[in-house]
C-alpha cells in the first residue's frame, strides 16, 4: 500500500511535472535544461530559506524574521566589505555566525518565556529590518573581487547549459538537510515536538535544546540566503528580499509540510520552491501578463493545498477513532 | 506472593500544593513482579502520587528508593533512568513518528551519528514479538493503529528503557473488551517476567481481576495497604469513601414527607448511551422529583449529566423532554428548560473578571436575548435576593467573583441557573468544597425547589448527600446504570454493595 504520508509530496511533485510540460507544449523554447537550471539559479536563495523554515514548521513553530535577516546579512556583508575594506573570508563567517545567533536568542525567548514563535519573530523581523537602515539608507553596490568573481562563475554543464555556485550551495543544503532531517537525533527530536512536544517531554527528549537549535538552523540558513543573495544582487540594500517570508512559508506549505507541525519534508519544500520558480518563468514567457499574476496564482495554489491538506488531517482523526 | 524487599518503597511522602496538602506522609511500595493497584476517590491523592514518581513533581518530604539505594526524581528523563517508566490513558507518543522510533526516539542506535534505521526496525519487531506477542508493521506512523496497539507500543518503548517499574495509569478507559483482554494477558505475562506493575483503574471488576495487592488512599493520606483476595468489594469501597460498617446507620432523611415522585414525566431517556462515556441507560424523571445519582469517581455520572444536557450527542438510545423533541445541543437544552450546574466551576463556569452581579444574571440574560438587557436596577434586585437567600459572602454585588471563596463560588453559580427557572436542573457536585453550613443550606434549597415543581438530579460523590435530598438514587458502576433504588430502600448499605458490585 503507498503510505499515506508521502501523498502531499507525491501530490507536489506530480503538479510541478505537469506545470513544466504545460510550459514545453505551449512555449518554444521552454523545454530545455537551461529553463530548469535557471530555476535553480534565480531561487537558490529561496530554497536555502526554505529548507530552515522546513524545520521550523516541523517542529510546529513559524519563523517570519528570515527576511530581514537577508536583508541585514546583504547589508552587513555589503558595508563591511565596501566601507570598511574587510576581507570576504572574515566577512562571510561573521555574517553566518549572526544569523545563527540571531535565530538562538529567538528561539530562547519562545522556549523559556513560552512566547507564540508567530509574535517573537514578527518582532525579530521588524528589528533586522530596522537594522538595516542603521547601516545606511541606500543600497551598497559591491564591486569587491570576491563576491563579483563568484557572482561571474559559470559551472558548465552539458549540453551548452551552465549553474552558477549559488546553485552548488542550495543544493548542498539540501542533501546536507535531508541527512540532518532523517538521520540524525537532532531532525528525528525536531519531528517528535512537531508530533506532541508533550510526548516529547515526557519521552524524555531534550526539547528546549532541540527547540533553540532549530531557530538557530533557520536562522543560520537565512544568513547563508542573506550571502547568496549577495552573490546574486552584488548590492547590500534594506529593501531587499521584502515579503520573502511569505514566500518562503508558501513554498514550504506548497512542498507539502503540514503547518500544524509534524509532517513535512526538505525534498518537498525543495519541489514548492520550484514550482513557485515555473509559475513566475512561465509568466514571463507568456509576455503578455504582469508580474502580479505570480501572486494570483501561488495564492490559489495555496488555498487549494491548504484544503487539501486539511482533507488530509481530517481523515487520519477520523481514522483513529 | 514473593515477600522480599520492594523494588520501589516510598516513604513520608508529602507534597504540597498552596493551601492544600496533596499528600501527607504517604507510604507506598511495590514487589517486583506483582500488579498493584492504587486506589482512591477524587483529591484521594493518586494522580499526585503519579506524577511525584514520573517526575512531574517533586516532593517536600520524604523519601523515595529504588532497590534500596534514594533516587530523586527531577523529572521524567530522571524518572526513566531510574526505571521507572509510565503508560498513560492518552497515549503519550508522537502520532507523526513511526512505531518504531517511538519505541526507541532518543535512544537510535547510530553508527557515525547516523541513525541506523534498518536495525532500529529490526530490534523493535523483534521486541514487540518477543515480548508482546504482536507482529504489527512498524515503519509506519503510529496513528495507523488504534488506541489499543498504541498502548502496547508505549509499554514496549517502557520495557526497551529496561523498566523495573511499569505505571499503566487508567490504561483501559478506551479500550473494548477484547482490548482490556489482550492488555491484561500481557500484563500477566510481563508479571510473570518480574516486573512490578502499578495499576491505577477506576473499574473494581479490573483490580479485582488483575491486582495482587491494593494501596487505598484517601484525602490525601494512605489509608491502608491490602492483599487483594483479602479484601471484599465492599469493604475497599467503605474504605475509599471512608466509612467504617459501624458507622452505617442510617441517617435521618430530611423532610422526606414533602417529597412527591407523583408527577408528569419531566424527562425519559431510553437506552441512551454513548461509546466510551457511558452504555445504554433508562431514566425517567419526573416533575418535582429528585434523582440522586450515585457511584465512584469515573463511574459515569458527569458522563449522564452532559448527554442531557446536550454537551456530548449521544450516539444510541433516545432521549424525550416534557416539552417534546430532545436535546441536541446546551443552548437547545436551555431553551427545553433544562439546566446544568457543572462540577468544574473553574473551567465550565465562572467567569473570573466579572462581578458576583454579572455572573448571577449571565445566563437568564442569554436566554432574553442579549439585545434586552435587564435593567441595572433589576439586575441589582436579583443580586441582592439570591445573596440573601444563599448567604453569599461577601454579601456585595459588585465584588469580582474570582476573589470568592470555592463555595461561595458554587453558590453564585447555582443561582445563575436558579434564576432562569428551569424545570430541570441538573447539579453536578454542587458541594464540593463547601463548608457544612452552606451545604445543608443547598440541600434545604434543592428540596424546597423540588417541592415547587422542580426536578432535580443531583450528582455527588457523598453519600449522605445524596440519600437525604434523593426520592429516588440511580447507582452506578464501571460506566453503567446497574440499580435504581427508591423511597424506604434508600440507605448507606444498599447504594454501597450496587456501587461495589460482584
Amino acid at each position: 500500500m503507498l503510505n499515506r504520508k508521502y501523498v502531499p509530496i507525491l501530490v507536489t511533485f506530480g503538479l510541478l511535472a505537469v506545470m513544466f510540460a504545460a510550459g514545453s507544449f505551449r512555449y518554444t523554447g521552454f523545454f530545455s535544461a537551461q529553463v530548469l537550471f535557471n530555476l535553480l539559479i534565480d531561487n537558490a536563495f529561496l530554497i536555502i530559506t526554505a529548507v530552515g523554515m522546513t524545520f521550523v514548521i516541523v517542529a510546529g513553530g513559524i519563523d517570519l524574521s528570515v527576511g530581514s535577516v537577508i536583508a541585514l546579512t546583504t547589508m552587513v556583508s555589503a558595508s563591511l566589505v565596501e566601507q570598511h575594506g574587510w576581507s570576504p573570508a572574515v566577512v562571510i563567517p561573521l555574517v553566518l555566525v549572526m544569523g545563527a545567533t540571531f535565530g538562538t536568542i529567538m528561539g530562547a525567548i519562545i522556549h523559556y518565556f513560552k512566547i507564540q514563535p508567530f509574535i517573537v519573530t514578527l518582532a525579530g523581523m521588524f528589528l533586522a529590518r530596522g537594522l538595516c537602515y542603521i547601516i545606511s539608507i541606500d543600497t551598497i553596490t559591491i564591486t569587491n573581487g570576491f563576491f563579483t568573481k563568484v557572482a561571474q562563475t559559470k559551472i558548465a554543464l552539458p549540453g551548452d547549459s551552465f549553474i552558477s555556485i549559488n546553485v552548488v550551495i542550495a543544493l548542498a543544503v539540501v542533501a546536507g538537510a535531508i541527512y540532518l532531517a532523517h538521520y540524525t537525533r537532532f531532525g528525528r527530536n525536531a519531528y517528535a515536538i512537531g508530533g506532541s512536544e508533550q510526548s516529547a517531554l515526557l519521552m524524555g527528549l531534550p526539547v528546549a535544546r532541540t527547540k533553540i537549535l532549530i531557530y538557530a538552523f533557520s536562522g543560520f540558513c537565512s544568513a547563508l540566503a542573506g550571502v547568496v543573495f549577495t552573490f546574486y544582487m552584488l548590492s547590500g540594500y534594506g529593501l531587499h528580499a521584502m515579503g520573502l517570508e511569505l514566500d518562503t512559508i508558501a513554498a514550504v506549505v506548497i512542498g507539502g509540510t503540514l503547518l500544524t507541525g509534524g509532517v513535512g519534508y526538505v525534498a518537498g519544500t525543495f519541489i514548492g520552491v520550484l514550482i513557485q520558480g515555473v509559475i513566475q518563468t512561465i509568466i514571463s514567457f507568456e509576455g503578455t501578463l504582469s508580474s502580479w499574476w505570480t501572486k494570483i496564482v501561488i495564492g490559489l495554489l495555496l488555498f487549494v493545498f491548504i484544503l487539501f491538506q486539511r482533507l488530509l488531517s481530517e481523515r487520519r482523526v477520523s481514522l483513529k477513532t | 506472593m514473593k515477600e522480599h524487599a520492594p523494588i520501589l518503597q516510598m516513604t513520608g511522602i508529602t507534597k504540597r500544593f498552596p493551601g492544600v496538602k496533596a499528600l501527607s506522609n504517604v507510604d507506598f511500595r511495590l514487589f517486583p513482579g506483582e500488579v498493584h493497584a492504587l486506589m482512591g476517590e477524587n483529591g484521594a491523592g493518586k494522580s499526585t502520587l503519579i506524577k511525584v514518581l514520573t517526575g512531574v513533581y517533586s516532593i517536600d518530604e520524604g523519601s523515595v528508593l529504588m532497590e534500596g539505594k534514594a533516587v530523586s526524581i527531577s523529572g521524567p528523563l530522571a524518572a526513566q533512568k531510574a526505571g521507572i517508566s509510565t503508560v498513560y490513558q492518552e497515549v503519550n507518543l508522537c502520532p507523526n513518528l513511526t512505531v518504531a522510533e517511538n519505541i526507541y526516539i532518543g535512544r537510535e542506535p547510530r553508527k557515525f551519528g547516523r541513525i541506523q534505521w534498518k536495525k532500529m526496525n529490526q530490534d523493535a519487531e523483534r521486541l514487540l514479538k518477543e515480548r508482546l506477542n504482536l507482529t504489527i508493521d512498524v515503519a509506519v506512523p503510529l496513528q495507523t493503529y488504534s488506541v489499543a496497539i498504541q498502548q502496547l507500543i508505549a509499554i514496549a518503548r517502557a520495557l526497551s528503557i529496561s523498566a523495573k517499574v511499569l505505571i499503566l495509569d487508567e490504561p483501559t478507559s478506551s479500550l473494548d473488551q477484547t482490548e482490556v483482554q489482550q492488555l491484561f494477558r500481557i500484563m500477566r505475562k510481563l508479571k510473570s517476567e518480574g516486573l512490578a506493575i502499578l495499576f491505577v483503574t477506576h473499574f473494581l471488576d479490573q483490580v479485582y481481576e488483575m491486582s495482587d495487592r491494593l494501596t487505598v488512599l484517601r484525602g490525601g493520606e494512605l489509608e491502608g495497604e491490602y492483599m487483594a483476595a483479602e479484601l471484599p468489594r465492599f469493604e475497599l469501597v467503605l474504605k475509599m469513601i471512608g466509612k467504617d460498617l459501624k458507622l452505617l446507620e442510617e441517617l435521618p432523611k430530611l423532610s422526606a414527607e414533602t417529597q412527591n415522585s407523583a408527577g408528569q414525566t419531566m424527562l425519559t431517556a431510553s437506552s441512551l448511551g454513548r461509546k466510551g462515556a457511558i452504555k445504554p441507560f433508562d431514566l425517567t424523571i419526573r416533575k418535582g422529583e429528585v434523582v440522586g445519582l450515585a457511584g465512584l469517581l469515573g463511574s459515569g455520572r458527569t458522563e449522564i449529566a452532559r448527554l442531557l444536557f446536550g454537551v456530548d450527542r449521544s450516539d444510541e438510545g433516545k432521549l424525550a423532554v416534557a416539552g417534546g423533541g430532545g436535546v441536541k445541543s446546551p443552548r437547545g437544552a436551555i431553551d427545553q428548560g433544562i439546566a446544568f450546574c457543572s462540577e468544574n466551576r473553574k473551567t465550565e463556569g465562572i467567569i473570573d473578571d466579572l462581578t458576583v452581579r454579572e455572573n448571577i444574571i449571565l445566563a437568564f440574560q442569554a436566554t432574553r436575548g442579549w439585545f434586552r438587557p435587564l435593567p441595572r436596577k433589576k439586575q441589582d434586585e436579583i443580586a441582592e435576593k439570591y445573596i440573601r437567600m444563599l448567604n453569599i459572602n461577601p454579601p456585595n454585588p459588585e465584588h469580582l467573583i474570582k476573589n470568592l471563596s470555592g463555595g461561595n463560588q458554587q453558590k453564585v453559580l447555582l443561582a445563575r441557573w436558579l434564576l432562569t427557572e428551569p424545570d430541570l436542573l441538573i447539579l453536578d457536585e454542587p458541594t464540593r468544597g463547601i463548608d457544612i453550613g452552606a451545604k445543608a443550606e443547598i440541600q434545604k434549597l434543592v428540596l424546597s425547589l423540588a417541592n415547587q415543581g422542580m426536578s432535580v438530579l443531583f450528582i455527588s460523590s457523598e453519600l449522605e448527600e445524596v440519600i437525604r435530598v434523593s426520592d429516588r438514587v440511580a447507582v452506578l458502576r464501571d460506566r453503567a446504570i446497574v440499580r435504581e433504588i427508591s423511597g424506604e430502600q434508600i440507605n448507606q448499605q444498599q447504594i454501597m454493595q450496587a456501587m461495589a458490585g460482584g
